[in-house]
């Protein structure tokens, strides 16, 4: 089955030697760097696992280890989430059926301890720029994250940014990605990957915080501690929601961008806002046909520009329709869109039949924000920010003493303003913890300037509204 | 309502370039009228030709000042900025391609309107492709399409 990709006009798939997975009891091409749910979809296996109770076929959606579509059992460990674990020669992998099998080996389990000054969780655009920023204020810094590869979701951007000169304007999130990487290094912070954090207890003085990672846990002792663990793609319900073949947008992203897996030819894409645009147009650029996107709003949601550069290729965009139900038993094998009245409710007779294989949703994000409601932070349900937040201030300071968050689990917004809230969080910990406070507060006015100009358009009222509401919860309960 | 995606005409007609300007060497046209957080082109525009009082203010051109150098439309993120050059009958039409292959100069193409309909079979004058990437292909088409003509889809890509 050819879906990897090797003519790309913006990315170079520098694949090493392939090496071999054993695959129920098949060999399966992989290359180094690839996740086992990316190889296995690159190879033709869209069928990754049954549901336990129901045996309905799972597929690859999220590819970024958050909604569980895609446990498996590898070298004998059931649940692995195989989206964010990395191939390696000889690995075997099988799908689970029913509830999953008890492990036929004793994996090794020991506990390490690590002390640092600030343990940041998640390092994406907003982990990243906190590490910089804290690192260059004199502060030791330990990133923490559940990917194999770091950078969050800017790995997957392949387009240019907008923004300003000074924060990477015309410049591709994955450049953006490799520089703030490169930073971080010089900057000597210290990297855990494939360690997801579960939980963090304040103690007085600053917070234990426990990270699970392959083979065993470690226990961080941290001063402070920044969250920046981003968002998670949110569903939209409609008959056969959950076949595979119906990828979230950050999920299609990870597979062609990332590793340069494309699993179909023909896609729907549901949502006409920024994500849903983009990711039409990376379809069209990976070879795919797109044909349509669908938006159940009166106008789009995103940017023009945006629209007019997949409109120009001939990529219908229908207003007010929604996509009602997916066709196919075992993957995704057309779809069916039909025409809203005022009342949203489906006209009559407009259904429309599309033959696709992908369908892609691009309905909105929701923050990640289980740590700091584990945690006990304070937490405020803001529509405009996406969902539940933790009350912040505009230094990003929890109701937690010690505790910052930053970018997408601070509320849904994007990545020039993740990198800019990750430097206030960033300098604000540092300077907090005594680091050079003349120079961390000049670093946090100087963020906090380019935010206000950046968020100064109508495109950014939403998120100005609801940051107001969260700020002004924390002057009431922090003062 | 107007088409998503697609320049209203009433707007598209305040973003022209005068004729007199198009007729000396490629001016850039930019396809970008919302308040949306970027200033890319102001600041690449190596002669100033971009004029943007703030980041969300959208871009003009000074016509007098630009020179065709087509460093703002391999740069800016919304792929929203062309160039025209009328040329008697013909005009010639600049457009970002981040597509691959890239045409070659000499190819013959489809140019394509705001809604990529195909207007025409049109020769590659020009396409280079920057370091980052993006590519920049002109195409000669009669001269009524120099507004109309906004894309191009090369060999049977999709
Ligand atoms: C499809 C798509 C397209 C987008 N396009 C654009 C765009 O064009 N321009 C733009 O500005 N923005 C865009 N965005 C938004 C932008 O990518 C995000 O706003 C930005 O990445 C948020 O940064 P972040 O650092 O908060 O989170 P993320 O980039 O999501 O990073 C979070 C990191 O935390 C890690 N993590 C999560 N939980 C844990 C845990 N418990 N333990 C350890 N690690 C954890 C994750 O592995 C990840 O690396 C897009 C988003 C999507 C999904
Ligand atoms: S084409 Fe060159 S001179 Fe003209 S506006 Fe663009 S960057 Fe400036
Ligand atoms: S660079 Fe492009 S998207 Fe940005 S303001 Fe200029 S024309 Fe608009
Ligand atoms: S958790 Fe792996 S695809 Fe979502």
């Amino acid at each position: 089955m050819a879906r990897r990709i090797w003519d790309h006009p913006i990315l170079d798939f520098e694949r090493g030697e392939p090496l071999k997975l054993i695959f129920e009891g098949r060999e399966i091409t992989a290359y180094p760097g690839e996740s086992v749910a990316a190889a296995l979809v690159a190879e033709g296996v869209d069928i990754l696992g049954w549901s336990k109770l129901r045996g309905r076929p799972r597929g690859f959606f999220c590819g970024i280890g958050k909604c569980s579509s895609c446990l498996m059992v590898v070298d004998g460990i059931p649940n692995t989430r195989t989206c964010v674990t990395p191939v390696s020669p000889g690995m075997r992998v099988s799908r689970q059926r029913g509830p999953p099998p008890i492990p036929d080996v004793v994996p090794e389990f020991d506990l390490e301890r690590e002390e640092v000054d600030l343990a940041i969780l998640g390092g994406g655009p907003a982990g990243l720029s906190a590490a910089i920023a804290a690192a260059d204020l004199g502060a030791s810094v330990l990133l923490v994250d559940e990917n194999f590869r770091p950078g969050g979701q800017l790995i997957k951007q392949t387009h240019k940014f907008f923004g300003s000169r000074e924060n990477y304007a015309g410049v591709r999130g994955i450049e953006i990605a490799r520089r703030l990487l490169s930073e971080v290094g010089g900057l000597g912070a210290r990297w855990v990957l494939r360690s997801s954090a579960v939980a963090d207890y304040p103690t007085g003085s600053g917070h234990r915080i426990v990270v699970r990672r392959p083979g065993g846990a470690t226990l961080v002792d941290a001063r402070a501690v920044i969250v920046g663990t981003g968002a998670s793609e949110n569903m939209l319900a409609f008959p056969n929601n959950d076949l595979p073949g119906v990828y979230g947008a950050g999920g299609l992203q990870t597979l062609m961008n990332v590793f340069g897996v494309l699993p179909g030819e023909r896609a729907l894409v549901i949502g006409a806002g920024n994500v849903g645009l983009i990711v039409a147009y990376q379809l069209l650029q990976a070879g795919a046909r797109v044909e349509a996107v669908v938006e159940i709003m009166p106008r789009i949601g995103g940017y023009f520009v945006h629209a007019a550069k997949i409109r120009r290729m001939g990529v219908p965009i229908l207003l007010r329709h929604t996509i009602s139900r997916v066709l196919g038993r075992e993957r995704v094998e057309g779809a069916e869109v039909v025409a809203v009245d005022d009342s949203w409710r489906a006209v009559e007779g407009s259904e429309r039949t599309f033959d696709v294989d992908m369908v892609v949703l691009a309905v909105g994000l929701t923050p990640s924000v289980r740590i700091p409601a584990q945690a006990g932070a304070d937490m405020i349900y803001v529509p405009q920010l996406g969902g539940h937040v933790p009350v912040h201030t505009p230094r990003l300071l929890t109701t937690l003493d010690g505790m910052y968050v930053a970018g997408d689990s601070s509320g849904i917004e994007e990545a020039t303003t993740a990198m800019l809230e990750g430097r206030i969080a960033g300098a604000a910990a540092a300077s907090d913890l005594g680091y050079a406070p003349d120079r961390a507060e000049r670093v946090i006015s100087e963020a906090q300037r380019q935010l206000e100009s950046f968020r100064s358009g109508p495109f950014s009222s939403r998120v100005l509204e609801g940051k107001e509401m969260v700020w002004e919860k924390a002057r009431e309960v922090i003062g | 309502m107007s088409e998503p995606g697609v320049m209203p005409e009433d707007v598209l007609g305040g973003l022209l370039p005068p004729d007199r300007a198009a007729e000396r060497h490629p001016v850039a046209v930019i396809e970008c009228h919302e308040e949306i957080p970027c200033d890319t082109c102001r600041w690449v525009c190596p002669v100033g030709a971009v004029i943007k009082p703030s980041i969300t203010t959208p871009p003009r051109v000074d016509w007098d000042r630009c020179t065709g150098c087509g460093t703002c439309l391999m740069s800016c993120p919304g792929l929203a900025i062309f160039m025209v050059r009328l040329r008697g009958e013909w005009a010639d039409v600049y457009v970002p391609y981040e597509f691959s292959p890239l045409p070659r100069r000499g190819e013959v193409v489809a140019a394509l309107d705001r809604m990529g309909e195909k207007i025409a079979e049109a020769e590659v004058v020009l396409s280079v492709r920057s370091r980052d990437g993006t590519g920049m292909v002109a195409v000669r088409v009669p001269r009524e399409a120099a507004h109309v003509v906004r894309a191009v889809r090369a060999g049977g890509s999709r």
